[in-house]
């Protein structure tokens, strides 16, 4: 026996690498996580080629049992994992044998996490990808989420177990709160909207709604006005595009992006940022800040910078137990917005109050509060109901 | 004559080579002429291209090439595609059995034509359409041509289901549907032959910029393309557009 056993799929659990790239110009979405700093910190931790396939978990009810000796690692949002029954620690590796039991509690921050098993989850590439794609029923495992009792397969591991002992990527970790900011870079469609539309966009806080999924993100707060039409020839789209149809509210796309579309779009959230927002769920509240393509570029290349400089440590032999001199600085990048003929307040949303203020990690250390929020999501027009750790100071 | 192409940030990893603001052949041929030039000479960094209707999306590593020096490259290739050669567009034959249980608004298209069942079927496939791009779903047609006096309005209430391989106009366009999906669109045939089969070494029958003629079949041709394909024989055809020069 190899490999492993789902035993609860969850809410929506898939299999995911680094994407489908080269088929857009025939319609194929590029798919992949939709975290990729979590990814690629989850595959340098168990010693994987970073393009490896991963599990993408959502929310909560996952829960799979290993049938073979392996070493795991879970990163992204903090779902509570926990091996037979007791807690484990997240960008860490874990050793596990036949029957243990890896499963999620509950949603603490973030929305998704993944877990990568040393050698990478081995399923068929479909066009040069992993991937699963939903809509189109094909990549990951035979073209769809995966089910209670799936066996999944294990590549062939890279590294001796030994050498995976005790490496953690924890003083790496991404915040994720749920009040997020996010950089954007204007474009290509942003003469679309009136002055005011644009503004408004920039001062408002969005709400994301039920309405999301790996697709898009529907938002929902302060209109944005079109000059005059709200429809445009269809062009490109790329993940991280804002579009905003007829009635004004944003959609944010995602890794399951249609590659063209017909709404005009105000603007693109910067690649640096995508992690935090892949872990946005319905209820947590997004800002926008303008920011250019070459500040984009530059938060980018340090990021970018950062991740070569952790596999390049693991890859070393070194175990990171040991922080790295510089401790990430995600949201050192963002300055506090001064909002310009910012008259009128944005719409009272619930999550108002915590979104207003810039999101520090001490914030989000602060002890969780008891209670849960309980709300519906819909996927592939099933309803499921999610009870959600309150983080929220009403 | 190729105009002032309009260089439009989609985002630190993707640009918009915009050609012009209308759904026509002439700037359609920009698209695929810039797309043709980068596949021939390629710009290191470029990881895809897109095209559409009017506009070229180009996704990029910007770890490898910045927006700035990309627009650049781009910018000193523009004279050159005032004389490319393009290579003729290629037209795909699609078998296609109309009406009855495989077209059931083929009826009501040609009551909204005005004319018989006949006519619509002689017209529908007489003209070579233009594959403006592939979307929506992977291997949908967008095309352009149709005679706008078989037009018709999209249903209603679009179905929940519409089986891939049905052929269905939409107001002024005609489509053939690449995957199984909802859809308003009316049906007016269907056709064996798969526009795309994801696990194929060619995924994908057809590319933008090149063309469609749809060709009325009987039923017993039907079954015996059906066959063909099942046993793994191609059986549709492809050819060289002759009309075109080949030059934009």
């Amino acid at each position: 026996m190899s490999g492993l056993k789902i035993i609860k799929s969850g809410l929506l659990s898939t299999i995911q690498d680094g994407g489908r790239l080269g088929y857009q110009q025939y319609g194929v979405p590029v798919s992949g996580v939709m975290d990729f700093y979590a990814y690629r910190l989850a595959n340098y931790l168990v010693g994987n080629a970073e393009e490896d396939a991963v599990i993408e978990v959502t929310m909560m009810g996952f829960a799979a049992e290993f049938l073979q000796d392996t070493v795991i690692a879970v990163t992204g949002g903090d779902l509570t994992p926990t091996l037979n029954g007791r807690p484990i620690g997240m960008w860490e590796t874990v050793f596990v044998v036949p029957g243990d039991k890896l499963a999620f509690q509950r949603v603490k921050t973030g929305c998704r996490c993944y877990v990568a098993i040393a050698g990478g989850i081995a399923v068929p590439k479909v066009m040069g990808s992993r991937s699963t794609y939903l809509r189109g029923g094909f990549g990951g495992h035979e073209g769809r989420a995966l089910r209670n009792g799936d066996e999944l397969k294990i590549g062939k591991r890279k590294n001796k177990i030994e050498m995976l002992r005790d490496r953690s990527l924890a003083d790496q970790a991404m915040e994720y709160p749920s009040a997020i900011i996010l950089r954007v870079v204007p474009g290509p469609q942003e003469e679309a909207f009136t002055n005011e539309g644009i503004r408004d966009f920039y001062s408002g806080v969005y709400k994301v709604t039920m309405d999301s999924d790996r697709m898009g993100f529907r938002l929902e707060g302060k209109k944005i006005t079109h000059r005059n039409k709200s429809e445009i020839i269809s062009d490109g789209v790329a993940m991280g595009a804002i579009q905003v149809p007829g009635q004004g509210q944003p959609i944010l796309m995602m890794a399951d992006t249609q590659t063209s579309g017909g709404y005009p779009k105000i603007g693109n959230v910067v690649t640096s940022d995508l992690p935090k927002l892949a872990q946005a769920k319905p209820g947590d509240t997004l800002r926008f800040q303008k920011i250019t393509v070459e500040e984009a570029e530059e938060a980018f290349g340090r990021m970018e910078k950062k991740l070569n400089q952790m596999k390049k440590t693991l890859s070393n032999g070194k175990n990171m137990l040991n922080p790295m001199e510089e401790k990430p600085d995600w949201n050192g990048d963002v300055k506090e917005e001064k909002p310009v003929n910012h008259k009128k307040e944005p719409p009272k949303l619930k999550e108002d109050l915590s979104s207003r203020e810039k999101p520090t990690p001490e914030k989000n250390k602060v002890p969780l509060k008891p209670g849960q929020r309980k709300f519906i999501v819909r996927i592939n027009e099933k309803e499921y109901t999610v009870l959600l750790e309150n983080r929220e100071k009403e | 004559m190729v105009g002032k192409i309009d260089y439009k940030s989609a985002g630190d990893h993707a640009l918009v080579a915009e050609f012009g603001n209308e759904i026509s052949k002439a700037i359609n041929d920009q698209v695929r002429g810039l797309s043709y030039l980068l596949e021939n000479e390629p710009v290191k960094g470029i990881v895809e291209t897109v095209p559409t209707y009017r506009s070229l999306m180009i996704h990029y590593n910007p770890l490898i090439i910045d927006q700035m020096s990309l627009i650049a490259e781009l910018k000193k290739r523009e004279e050159k595609l005032e004389n490319l050669e393009l290579p003729p567009p290629m037209v795909t034959e699609i078998p296609t059995l109309y009406g009855g249980e495989y077209g059931p608004d083929l009826e009501d298209v040609a009551n909204h034509a005005g004319m018989t069942e006949g006519e619509v079927i002689k017209i529908h496939s007489s003209g070579e359409y233009l594959i403006y791009m592939l979307g929506f779903t992977p291997g949908f047609p967008y095309l352009g041509g149709m005679d706008s006096r078989i037009a018709a309005p999209r249903l209603k209430n679009p179905r929940r289901r519409i089986d891939k391989g049905s052929v269905g106009i939409a107001d002024k366009q005609t489509g053939i549907y690449s995957l199984d999906s909802p859809g308003g669109w009316k049906l007016i045939g269907w056709t064996p032959v798969s526009l795309f089969e994801p696990g194929a070494e060619k995924p994908f029958l057809l590319k933008a910029g090149d063309y469609i003629k749809f060709r009325p079949i009987n039923q017993d041709e039907y079954e015996k393309i059906r066959q063909a394909i099942e046993a793994g024989r191609n059986k549709w055809k492809t050819y060289p557009k002759k009309t075109e020069k080949g030059s934009m």
